[in-house]
């Protein structure tokens, strides 16, 4: 009994929390542009979006801005939690603290104090500028990602292969990376859902001339929702259950050897 | 497509001058210790947070404390505490200058630090009731005879993928007069329903979009804990809600703690969920920021409010970090 009610309040969590995507999926084959009534099943919104320019052009920067900010975000972040790992009390303090401040500091206001730097600065607001907002915004989550697996790591290994011969770069490429890997990947992932998402940095750190998916809805929302952003969405949820599916099976295949 | 950067000439020498010190140290260092020293490898984070971090908050701060002329002036905070102050200073200044005694008339603008505490008693309840929904789905998700345990987090995690716009306007279609559930109410023979536009509906959103945050935490605390204590509690003859209130509650304190921090933040400063499911009639501190910004121009007031706003942010979690004094909740990945 326990148990069946144990499940029934999961799966009414369940519900709720996929009741606003099920209406979208289904909205997306609509053959009307209404909203609430159904006008019989069309492809016709899946055509629309690939003659769309405006919103391929948003999925290119989406897409774009999510890789490099991952990928920069990473490096920096991996080098960033070694040399953290590596330091003094003191120095290793001030460090946390700095990597705390984003992650305490509400979206709005990173936002509109990273809006100011570039206004202050006169750099003009645009896609370079969104990739460094998303860079500073992932790259403490990496951080953080990637320094319970240094503190977890016996550090006699490194020294070892230092006695063995190695110099410090070998070591760190072939020692201490190797056994961080899992947080790094963790910390990758982070980055790119984080990125892929934004609205709130983005919407103040780009100019209305270069929008990616986010602000594009936005500002769609005053002019009414194309369902062919509800297409694209569908798609993209898709291809994201997808991509986890086969990572889970290449997983589940790798502990199985 | 890539937008042209143009800076000023003194930004240009300043970001020079700063690099080819860092180069110089990092030179010196490796000279000194032959060969690369580990923390070292911190410093190009390190320089990118002064620049993009700490800058950014020392000129929000410079703006919060000068007026549109750069002089040092406190009157932003002074008109977040009363939206008349402006109107209210030539009113008194004119009385004096009548020498009629106005002061019993002079009412102060209560606009800034209502919406303050409206989206402040906002936040509040959708912490509450997120730990309420998501206490016991973690709980019931961490329970060892529950083998699904670890797909269900998934699960949570999966409409995260979906743009978080398009999930709340997707509620709009649930609840609009229009929408499906009023239809449904009318097919019943009802009335419909006013469920949009109103304080309820951006809970629901806000409760919608949150939910996650408070889960994850909890669960991953719940997860990792020792199962043998509540099984030794219930040798020892605690029932399984003695148990629960007592060896399972008190250990899972980080993690509701973590969670709590992680609801409470984003649902004290979101602007885009009031906007849509609020519409015009509900206005939350988030929405004033943006505004004072975008709309009124006016980066010195809007500043003000951002700071506000980081230091209620810092003095929350502070007292929060009092309750959890080692940090044990973690709540990423």
């Amino acid at each position: 009994m326990m148990k069946f009610l144990k499940r029934f309040y999961l799966g009414i969590i369940m519900v709720f929390l996929y009741i606003p995507i099920v209406v979208l999926i289904v909205q997306s084959f609509n053959a009307g542009e209404s909203r609430a009534k159904w006008e019989g099943f069309s492809l016709r919104w899946y055509g629309e979006l690939l003659r769309d320019e405006r919103i391929l052009n948003a999925l290119y920067i989406t897409v774009s801005i999510a890789v490099l900010a991952m990928i920069i975000s990473t490096v920096l972040g991996t080098l960033a939690a070694i040399g953290i790992h590596a330091m003094k009390k003191r120095p290793q303090a001030l460090m946390m603290t700095m990597t705390n401040l984003p992650n305490t500091m509400p979206d709005i206001v990173t936002g509109i104090s990273l809006m100011l730097l570039f206004l202050f600065t006169q750099v003009d607001r645009g896609y370079v500028t969104m990739l460094l907002a998303h860079i500073t915004f992932d790259t403490p989550y990496v951080i953080l990602s990637v320094l319970p697996k240094l503190k977890q790591m016996n550090r006699h290994t490194y020294e070892a292969a230092l006695d063995l011969g190695a110099t410090p770069m070998y070591a760190l490429f072939h020692v201490i990376i190797p056994q961080c890997k899992q947080g790094i990947i963790t910390g990758a992932m982070l980055a790119f859902t984080l990125s892929l998402d934004d609205f709130t940095i983005s919407y103040f750190t780009t100019s209305p001339l270069v929008q990616n998916l986010s602000t594009l809805i936005y500002s769609a929302t005053r002019t009414g929702i194309d369902p062919t952003l509800n297409a694209l969405s569908a798609l993209m949820f898709i291809a994201l259950l997808v991509l986890l599916l086969i990572v889970n099976r290449r997983t589940a295949e790798d502990s199985a050897h | 497509m890539i937008s042209s950067v143009a800076l000023p000439w003194w930004a240009m020498v300043c970001m020079g001058a700063g690099l080819a010190a860092f180069i110089a140290m990092l030179v010196i260092s490796i000279k000194r210790n032959h060969g690369v020293k580990r923390s070292l490898f911190a410093s190009p984070y390190a320089l990118w947070m002064i620049i993009f971090t700490v800058l950014p908050v020392i000129l929000i701060s410079y703006y919060a404390f000068t007026d549109s002329n750069g002089a040092f002036t406190l009157d932003n905070f002074k008109n977040f505490w009363d939206s008349h102050y402006e109107a209210n200073k030539v009113i008194a200044a004119e009385a004096e200058r009548l020498g009629v005694d106005y002061s019993q008339y002079i009412v102060r603008g209560t606009v800034n630090v209502d919406t303050l505490v409206y989206s402040l008693w906002m936040a509040f309840q959708c912490t509450v009731i997120c730990l309420l929904l998501g206490y016991p789905a973690a709980l019931f998700m961490a329970d060892r005879k529950m083998k699904l345990g670890s797909t269900l987090v998934v699960l949570f995690i999966i409409p995260m993928w979906m743009n978080f716009l398009l999930r709340t306007i997707a509620w709009m279609s649930l609840l609009e007069d229009s929408g499906l559930i009023n239809s449904f109410l009318r097919w019943l023979g009802f009335d419909s329903v006013q469920l949009m536009y109103t304080s309820g509906t951006v809970l629901l959103g806000m409760v919608y979009n949150f939910l996650p945050f408070m889960v994850f935490p909890i669960y991953t605390v719940l997860n990792k804990m020792d199962y043998r204590l509540s099984e030794a509690a219930a040798d020892l003859g605690c029932n399984s809600w003695q148990t629960l209130y007592k060896v399972t509650m008190p250990l899972s304190i980080p993690g509701v703690i973590s969670g709590i921090t992680m609801v409470f933040m984003p649902s004290v400063t979101t602007f885009f969920i009031p906007r849509i499911l609020g519409g015009s009639y509900t206005m939350m501190f988030g929405d004033l920021i943006e505004s004072k910004f975008l709309t009124e121009g006016n980066w010195n007031a809007g500043s003000a409010l951002s700071l506000i706003m980081m230091l209620l942010i810092l003095v929350s979690l502070s007292i929060l970090r009092k309750a959890d004094p080692n940090g044990e909740g973690g709540g990423i990945a």
